[in-house]
Parts: structure tokens; sequence; C-alpha cells
């Protein structure tokens, strides 16, 4: 089901909270000879290896061609090497290993996750290396793909939580790419040339990086590393993103959908990946919508008043400004209610910043928790992968506690402060009759 | 193909030989806890389940939902840890935590730094009997079910069809109602139904406790002896059996909801390692379920997918580890062009293959191998292994059933799989539920009920 997923506009990785690793846990990294930085984390307890390429091939590099990135996403193992995807599919799994690809925004992934065993990691592996570097796309495959985008585009619109995240991201970005997304016609009109030329420009070893978790050591890893991208076509780093304009005023969008609850997003743009403030934010943010029960707008919305089930809040960081989001959903006749309680709430927060209390309290959690962040090979493939993406140091998940309590409680609020305006949020409804 | 079983012998071999895992350590408290206890090392940290044998299949019309909504209310306090005190305790620990409510179960847990374990059974083995509740508190978690189950069930067309697909396929056994509850039952419960349900079930006799992490089996023992051994064991809680009535040909329902896509649900009476004496069937519905749709080379993607193009996706779902009948369910959702009807005739004749021909000898080595695999995955995630050994536990198999998993799986013989396909994917044990997408007034932009799919399995 994973190519349904592709238009499905999660915020996955990029939505993670920032996150921390304990003491010990830096990414060794090198460049293989083909030019791809690789970060490799050895953990040699299970007899598994993690491995995880990204690339800048989100759906932020479709240009006019909306929907190349998850059609192109869509078609990694789906033929390769003269190889049809019942045969690649065949070779992973007679082997017991699990191929997955996707795309969000700014990225592009594939990953696979093998036994180390003998026998079991060399078919994988050279599958692997075959999919990345020889992709046929497949003209019957990328009919196939086109119908799943289409059906993934009309459960999109029956689902209120979808219809309401494609309308805020436009309404936040507007012309900027991460604004835009595909639509019936887009998906359409996509030829298989537009597919390999994307292939081609963005699935190449400088706008690569490659990750690897598992039951190897250093010598292994590297000789892995080679192998696995043996195939990949050279080519250069895909270029920056246009900077994100702040919003000029405050907007709010009423979307009419036949159900019994309405689904509300508010925020504006947020934070870059890497950015200084990135710390001072993701604090102020934990104690206010971030760390579930003890947030204040679960305490607000949910506990006193019983508004809602979900209510949320979150920074979430891309390569250039991603959103600042709060989340919630209620019954149609109580929006105004809940929207008012958060306004209020957002509008005290920003006047006086987190309590003594508060800011104390998201300090010992963000530190506390970190052994927590780093205790499956899974964490650490993501992780590495995220530092690769975003060029982060690499003990950046070392050092992550000592910044998190270099923030004082007045960088956290004067941070917030000059990030969110509350004058001009965007305030998406899906839910109810028209209005 | 002789070559490929050799090999995966080998393999468990290898697998066998590498640092083999420990078995986890058990121990009975004299107030009847069951105390389960796996170590791992590779972090200083623990997970702390606590989980009760109640759940949706305890409860009867009228007081659906009352096990989720108790889960719910045990957020709300004790007289020594007033509401919310217990959440900002983990939180300000750097902890996680929740909950969650199932047909056969209810479960709590944290995940939180191993010196705080201790800290952990405190507060869970406070809550076990001293929990307040009160009219206003519970009045106002109500409305807060009542938008979990709008967001859940309300406001996705599958869920709502799922729903009455299940009311359906069951008649007489509970496994018919709702985890979360009808919403006029839910709206109907009161403090007293709640103090009832909390006191009949919330017992060290009617828990196991399951810890996972970096710790030592016999510590740990003498924690849970000393936080939660002080507490008196309830009477025993045994529901009255009520099996399902026997089912004599196909049942079939169709729901016409706001919605942009059609779907399909096939569901077919199945034993489970509650109801067999003898597993060996169980065992191998998982692996007929393995070969059906066991990744983008099984039989569903292979032929109904990518072969004939008529779904988008098309699923199949089976857990052997229930107390009652199960059920085998397919799914799936039309690609344009191609109707709810004729993607469920394809099923069909993928199912009927299997029946009349069997099941080709690499199928069986693919599944087999990916058990094998998966088996090792899963030890990536202590809260994974700790839910396994948590469900097999409440419900009586024990949890020497995981260990032995991967092993009777690879005795499943191809004529095995044939016989189960042949025995139980028969009509007389079907219940069929059809999705039919209906435009609201007004919205000329949806589509009729021939075109669009997607699959949610």
């Amino acid at each position: 089901m994973r190519k349904l997923l592709l238009v499905g506009f999660i915020v996955c990785l990029a939505g993670l909270p920032a996150t921390v690793l304990a003491a010990g846990k830096a990414f060794q990294h090198w460049t293989t000879s083909n030019g791809v930085g690789v970060y490799f984390y050895p953990s040699t307890t299970l007899p598994m290896l993690d491995v995880r390429i990204v690339y800048a091939a989100g759906s932020a590099r479709d240009g006019d061609q909306l929907g190349v990135a998850a059609m192109t996403s869509g078609l990694m193992g789906s033929g390769a090497g003269g190889m049809d995807a019942n045969a690649l599919a065949t070779e992973f799994e007679r082997v017991g290993a699990q191929f997955d690809a996707g795309a969000l925004r700014d990225m592009a992934w594939v990953t696979l996750r093998t036994l180390t065993l003998d026998g079991m990691l060399d078919p994988a592996i050279d599958a692997l290396a075959t999919v990345l570097g020889k992709p046929d796309f497949p003209e019957d495959e990328l009919e196939l793909v086109r119908q799943q985008l289409l059906t993934g585009l009309q459960n999109a619109e029956q689902d209120p939580a979808d219809i309401a995240e494609k309308a805020f991201y436009k309404a936040v970005y507007s012309d900027h790419p991460y604004g835009r997304s595909a639509e019936r016609e887009d998906i359409q009109a996509l030829s298989r040339a537009q597919v390999e030329g994307f292939f081609r420009q963005y699935y190449v070893s400088g706008n690569a990086r490659l990750s690897l978790v598992g039951n190897l050591d250093r010598a292994a890893a590297e000789a892995l590393a080679e192998r696995i991208v043996q195939h990949m076509p050279s080519g250069d780093p895909a270029p920056a993103l246009p900077a994100v304009a702040p919003l000029k005023e405050a907007k709010t969008i009423r979307i009419a959908h036949p159900s019994e609850q309405s689904h509300i997003l508010v925020g504006q743009p947020g934070v870059a990946r890497g950015a200084p403030e990135h710390f001072a934010l993701y604090i102020a943010n934990h104690g206010f919508g971030g760390s579930g029960f003890a947030s204040t707008l679960m305490t607000e919305v949910r506990v006193k008043r019983g508004l809602v089930y979900s209510v949320y809040s979150y920074f979430s960081p891309m390569q250039r400004k991603g959103p600042f989001i709060i989340g919630l959903q209620t019954r149609n006749d109580q929006v105004e209610e809940a929207l008012g309680v958060v306004h209020d709430n957002l509008t005290a927060f920003i006047k006086h910043g987190p309590t003594e209390e508060a800011y104390d309290a998201s300090i010992r959690n963000i530190t506390g928790g970190s052994a927590l962040r780093s205790d499956t090979n899974a964490k650490l493939a993501q992780y590495a992968s995220l530092i690769g993406f975003y060029d982060l140091p690499l003990d950046y998940l070392d050092l992550f506690n000592d910044r998190i309590t270099q923030v004082s409680r007045e960088q956290t609020y004067e941070a917030f402060k000059a990030t969110v305006d509350v004058n001009k949020l965007v305030t998406v409804i899906v839910g109810g009759e028209s209005r | 193909m002789t070559v490929m079983r050799h090999r995966i012998l080998l393999l468990l071999g290898a697998i066998l030989a590498f640092g083999a895992h420990a078995a986890p350590q058990t121990k009975t408290l004299d107030n009847g806890l069951r105390v389960v206890v796996d170590v791992d090392h590779r972090a200083p940290v623990v997970v702390h389940q606590l989980w009760y044998k109640v759940g949706s299949v305890s409860e009867d019309n009228g007081i659906s939902g009352i096990s989720h909504v108790l889960e719910h209310m045990m957020f709300k306090g004790t007289e020594a840890h007033p509401s919310g005190e217990f959440s900002d305790i983990i939180a300000r620990n750097g902890g996680r935590e929740n909950a969650f409510t199932s047909r056969e179960y209810t479960a709590y847990f944290q995940q939180i730094g191993v010196d705080r374990l201790e800290l952990m059974m405190e507060l869970e083995a406070d809550r076990m009997r001293n929990l307040q509740l009160n009219v206003e508190e519970l009045r106002r978690e109500l409305q807060v079910v009542l938008e979990e189950r709008r967001s859940r069930v309300e406001d996705r067309p599958r869920s709502q069809l799922f729903e009455h697909f299940m009311a359906t396929a069951y008649l007489s056994s509970s496994e018919r109602l709702p985890v979360i509850g009808w919403p006029e039952d839910i709206k109907a419960l009161e403090v007293e139904d709640l103090e009832q349900w909390y006191a009949r079930w919330y017992a060290p006799n009617n828990a196991v406790l399951v810890v996972v992490g970096d710790v030592d089996p016999e510590a740990v023992f003498k924690l849970a002896e000393q936080h939660y051994g002080p507490i008196k064991a309830g009477k025993p809680t045994t529901l009255k059996a009520r099996p399902e009535v026997a089912q004599r040909g196909m049942r079939r329902i169709e729901m016409r909801l706001p919605a942009k896509l059609p779907y399909l649900v096939m569901g077919f009476k199945t034993p489970s390692l509650g109801t067999l004496d003898n597993p060996d069937e169980a065992y191998a519905l998982e692996v007929l379920a393995g070969i059906l749709d066991g990744g983008a080379s099984a039989r569903f993607t292979r032929n109904i997918v990518r072969g004939r193009k008529l779904a988008a996706g098309a699923g199949v779902g089976y857990s052997m580890d229930k107390t009652g009948d199960a059920l085998f369910l397919v799914d799936g959702t039309p690609l344009p062009g191609t109707s709810v009807s004729d993607l469920e005739a394809a099923l069909f004749e993928e199912l009927d293959a299997i029946k009349r021909d069997g099941v080709e000898a690499s199928e069986l080595d693919r599944v087999k191998a990916q058990v094998i695999a998966n088996d090792v995955f899963q030890k990536d995630a202590m809260f994974a292994r700790a839910q396994i050994i948590g469900r097999l536990e409440i419900m009586g198999f024990g949890h020497e059933v995981a260990a032995a998993y991967v092993e009777r799986i690879q005795a499943v013989t191809a004529d095995q799989v044939q016989a189960v396909a042949r025995k139980y994917l028969v009509k007389d044990r079907l219940t069929v539920g059809v999705l039919i997408p209906e435009s609201p007034p007004g919205d000329a932009t949806a589509p009729d009920a021939s075109e669009g799919g997607q699959n949610d399995a």
C-alpha cells in the first residue's frame, strides 16, 4: 500500500519532533567513490541491517510537472535492470527483506531492512543496487501507479484531515513549492519521459545520502556502501529551494464536508531545519502543544472542557521554513468555542511565555527522554538520514541535551514571539454544511 | 526448492547461534498477578505494561464501550495522586505513557529510563484499586470519547462499514460490539456503571504485568512483590461462555455513505488458538494469509493489482491469537472501470485457485523466510516485544507461543495450507460488506459506485 501513501500529505519524517539521542550516538561518515555521503552506526546485537537512501527529490522539486516526484518514487522497485516488478519483489521477499519507497515535500527515500546472515544479505543488496541505478520505468507499471495516485487523490477527497492539510499548505505557502500539490489533470498528464528526466536529475550521487545502521563493522560497511550505489547515475545536488515569504494577513478558509466533526488547522511558516532558533522554538512548543497530556492545549481544550479527543501543535522544520501547526477536531457546532480557547491560549502564551514551572518541566522531559529516542535501529536509521539530508553535525544527537539546557526560559519565549504572529494566522476549517 | 528449504534450516541455526536471546522469566505473586520479564540491555530504558483481561467481548448491548471509557477515566487520579499528577510525574522524568483497549484486553504502559521503574510500579499499583471516579469528570470525558468516535468511525466510511460488518458476521458473541461502543451506549454510561466495572475486573488475579528492558528479572520480581504484592486478590471473574451460533449460509450487507471510493470486505469464520485443541490449522491459516498477501510478490498484488489491474490494493488479515472464533478477512478497493462485484469474483478466483491447485513450494519458502526475518526485526523494538508477550499471556496462551512460532510455521506443509483453504474459505462461513459511495446533496463531483478505489488494509 506504500504507493497510496505518497499523495496522502503525511508529515512523517519532516514532522518528527526535534530529536535527542543518548550520549555516544555519533555517526560515522565518509563518501563513496562516486560521491554519495554515507552515515553509519554499527549495532551488532541483532543480525539485521537498515539501509536508507534519501534524495532531495520530494514534491517541492515537481516544478511545472506536478506529481512527478510522487510518480517517480512510486515506480522505484517497479522494474529495473530488465527484471519486472514481480521478479524484483521476489528477490527481496524470498530472503525476508522489506523494501519500501516514498516521498514528501523535501525528501524522497528508498529503504531496505534485511538480515545480514550469509545468503540472505547479498540478494537483497544486489536487487537494491539495481533498483537505485537501473530503473526501467515500464509503461504498464507507470499506468498502474498513475491509477493508484488518482485513487489516492479520491481517497484524500473523502478524508476531512487530508482536505484540511492540503488547503492549509496552499494557504500558508501559496506559490512556493511547498504549497503546490498535484490534481487529477496533473497526474493524468505525466509522461514516462518526464519521470525518466526527473530520475536523471534528482536520483543521482550528488543528491543522495546513504544511511547504514546494523550488524556491520566499518570495513564491511564501506564495501557494502560501494555496492549499493555502484550503478547510481552521477549528478549534482539539487539547487536550494526559494525562500518562504511571510504571510501578509490572517486568512480563514472554510470548506464544507459531510462529516460530523470539523478538522481545524491553524498556523504559519515556522522554522528551517538547522536554524539557530529551532531549539528555543522546540522547547517553547513542547509545553504549549507538543507534549500530549502535559501540554497547555490538551489541558485547556480537552481535559477542562471536553471539546476534543486530539489537540496538538508542532514546528515541522524543513529545508526552508516548514510550518508551525496547531491541529484539533471537534463536533461541528463547537468549532467557534474550541477555536476561541486555542486563540486565547496562544495569545496569552505569546504575551507571557511559559511559566518557570512549565519551562522546567519541558527541559526535564526533553533531556530525560533522550535514551528512549535511540533505543531501536529503526530510529537510529531515521536520524542518520535526517543528519545527512539537512547537513547537521554528526554528533548532533550527543550535543542535543546540551543545546536544550543552554536555552533560557526568556529565549524560548522571545523566539516564539518572533516567529508566531497571532494577527497573521491561517485557519482552515473542514466539515459541516457550506457556510 | 529443496535447496531453499535447506537454506532456511541453516538460517534458523545461524540465528540461534547469534547470541541466543534468553527466554522471558515469569513469576506469579500470591495474589494471582502474573509477572513476565524480558531482558534487553541495548539501551538503559524499560517498558512497563499492565494488562487486564477485560475488553469489549466482556460487554453487552447497553454498556458497550464501558471498558474503553474506564481506560480514559483511569487517568483521572487517586487520593494519593490526584488527576493529572501521574502524567506530570512521567513527563518530568522523560517518559511516555498511554493505554489501549481492545476486544479482549485493556492495557496501560509507560516507557522510561530504567531507574524510574519502581516509580512506575508505585503509580500503576495505586490506580489498580484506588481510582476516584466523579460525575463531572465523567461527563466531560464522555464528550472526549464521543469526539474520538467521530474521528475513528463516524467520519471514516470504511470504519463505519466495518462496524456494521462485524455486527453482521457475529450474532450471539460480543465480538459483534465495537470496542469504542455504540454512541447511545456511551452517552448513557454513569459513574455507578464504571465503579462496578472497575471493581469487577481491576484486580491482580485478572492482570498480567510485562516488563521489558535493561533489567534483572529477580530485581523486577522483588519490586513487583513490594508494590503489587499487598493488593488483595479480587473475586474470580469469569464470564459465562457466549459462543457464536453456527453460521449456515452467506451473509451480505451494503452501506450507502457519503464517500468517493467503493470498498469491499469479506470475512470467513475460522478457528483460532483459543478454539482449536490442535493448533496446526491456525498456523496453516497464518501461512495462507502470507501466500495471498505477504508482500509485493504475493498473489493478490501479483495477480489482482499488477496482473489484472482490478484493484488499487487488496489485502488479507488473520490473527490466530484470539480466544473465540477468528475471521479470515479479505478486502480490496476496485480501480476505475472495475465494479465491486467483479473484484469480489476475482478475489474468489484467487481463493479457488489455492483450493484447486494448492500452493507452490517457492511461495511457501518465501513466507517461511519472511517469518524468520520478521522474528528478528521485531526484536529491534522493546515495545513490540512487550506487546506480543502481553497479548499471549492475557489471553492465556503463554509467551512460549511466540518463541515457538517460527518453528511451528516452518513445519507447515503445502497440503495443510490447501486443506485449510478448502475447509474454511467457503461461502457458508462468509460475510460480505460493501461500501457504496453516495453523493451528498448538491455534490456533482462524487463518482458513482463503479469508480475509483483504495484499500486501507
